[in-house]
């Protein structure tokens, strides 16, 4: 315990570092990943092939791809846009299929009713389908963030550093609470940007609160309560 | 005046949908397709704002063939309200009601003022406004849908079993709030049900469909009732069954008007 008191400086340092390894490669993943969702939700025979290959990118070894990586990205074998790169990819796996189960629960008799009304076909998809599938991508967004924050310790292995250092040097230094607290910091960042994704998502979407349900059966009309008893 | 002239609908999968119908539907008055399910009248409803497009004869509004108008703007100019609403859940209220005019480019303040007098006009509180529709009882969102698609003020207003989710209480509620507002408004209004007593409550002309797409007769209630085309327009208005071929009994001095199984439908007022 003494470790993390006298090194706290030196954490919280690699914690940003890590924060500026995951976000980026969260934020590109689900950038390229809601694209890819709406073409397996709008063409169907494109979903197999396009949903079968993004899962097949998890079958890669981490460690594998990250030494392979710098051949396609032309960086040093250290630099860490291998490990973003890295990291983005297997967010795209991880959230692909999410992202097309989202725009496929978007209900159609409001899809519907949006263009009997006069959307465009694009205004719909900004303004109501892409809103609608909202929940759930952020949902996938979620297990992303989880899954990247922790996915990115691996870097220290190839000479990246990220709170992974943590556990690379307290194992060769036989320092216990190093490695305790790369865990922590790691679960407390996770768990710090999953909180504020959820904030946000609240603020953006104030109408999928949870509860909803609930507020609809107590605005029922009195004869449609007397209805239901 | 809509007049749908050899309109045919295929689809590609070789089912037909509505076939070789003529008819002309009437400005100013309530028309209502019905028929049972597969007898292709939502089809017909929708051909008339280019959701669905004939594969054969036109669709003509006016007199100008649909097929000739772009097909957004020509929704953005009629009114449109379906089953279960068909709100966006994601939008309030007031912006649901305000959809259309903000698709045509009316200012946002303007279009939620509109839109708040129009709540008033389908008989919801303004307190509404501000809420999401999952809020909402059933029958209080058929009303916001009724109410957003009468937003700019259409002359034609589609209507396509607005009142099929709704329980039977909130249902008389909202088919007897229509009938007021046509009267006060005067829409061309085109209503599609599945319900007979529906379609005679609040149709100036009745279109009897029947399975492929083929109109059995298209009248008023009472000339259906009265002279009925064929056996299967009698049999779908009941007048061969019991309940209306009613036929009048005295019971203790009153005159009772009773089905064919002898069960009473009311008095008979002298």
């Amino acid at each position: 315990m003494n470790w993390i008191w006298s090194n706290l400086d030196r954490v919280g340092e690699l914690m940003l570092v890590h924060l500026a390894l995951s976000v980026p490669a969260i934020i590109l993943s689900f950038v390229v990943s809601v694209p890819i969702g709406w073409l397996a939700h709008r063409y169907r025979w494109a979903s197999g092939v396009l949903l079968s290959l993004c899962a097949l990118l998890y079958a890669i070894p981490s460690l594998a791809l990250l030494i392979a990586l710098p051949v396609f990205t032309g960086q040093r074998a250290t630099s860490p846009v291998n490990l973003v790169v890295a990291l983005t990819l297997y967010g795209i796996a991880v959230i692909v299929r999410t992202a097309a189960d989202a725009f496929d629960a978007v209900e159609r008799d409001v899809l519907q009713s949006a263009t009997a009304v006069g959307y465009s076909t694009a205004g719909r998809f900004w303004g109501v389908h892409l809103p609608l599938a909202g929940p759930v991508l952020l949902s996938g967004l979620r297990v992303v963030i989880v899954s990247t924050v922790s996915l990115a310790t691996v870097g220290a292995v190839t000479g990246v550093q990220s709170l992974g250092s943590l556990f690379t040097d307290g194992l060769q230094r036989g320092i216990q609470a190093e490695i305790i607290a790369g865990i922590l910091a790691t679960i407390v960042l996770a768990v710090v940007l999953d909180g504020l994704t959820v904030a946000v998502g609240r603020m953006v979407m104030p109408w999928s609160r949870p509860g909803m349900e609930a507020a609809r059966s107590s605005s029922a009309s009195p004869v449609e309560q007397a209805d239901a008893a | 005046m809509i007049e749908f002239r050899g309109v045919t609908k295929q689809f590609p999968d070789g089912t037909v949908a509505v076939e070789g119908v003529d008819i002309v539907i009437p400005p100013h008055k309530t028309t209502v397709l019905v028929g049972s399910s597969g007898s292709g009248k939502t089809t017909l409803l929708r051909m008339i704002n280019r959701m669905v497009d004939p594969t054969a004869g036109q669709v003509l509004i006016d007199g100008t063939d649909v097929a000739t108008v772009e097909p957004v703007a020509l929704r953005r100019g009629i009114g449109y309200v379906m089953q279960n609403s068909g709100l966006l859940p994601h939008r309030k209220v007031v912006d649901n009601v305000a959809t259309v005019p903000l698709l045509r480019g009316t200012s946002k303040r303007e279009a939620r003022a509109h839109a708040l007098e129009l709540l008033d006009t389908v008989g919801l509180d303004r307190s509404l406004a501000e809420k999401y529709p999952a809020q909402l009882s059933g029958g209080q969102q058929q009303r916001v849908g009724v109410a957003r698609g009468l937003a700019v003020d259409p002359n034609i207003l589609l209507m396509d079993e607005p009142f099929g989710a709704v329980d039977p209480i909130v249902r008389a509620e909202l088919q007897q709030e229509l009938l007021r507002l046509q009267e006060e408004l005067g829409k061309t209004v085109v209503f599609v049900t599945h319900d007979i007593d529906e379609a005679f409550l609040l149709g100036d002309q009745v279109v009897i469909m029947q399975q492929g797409g083929r109109i059995s007769q298209a009248a008023s209630p009472v000339e259906i009732l009265a002279n009925p085309a064929d056996d299967f327009v009698a049999d779908f208005v009941g007048a061969r069954r019991g309940k209306r071929a009613l036929h009048v009994t005295e019971v203790d001095g009153q005159r009772l008007v009773v089905d064919a199984d002898g069960r009473p439908a009311g008095v008979l007022a002298s």
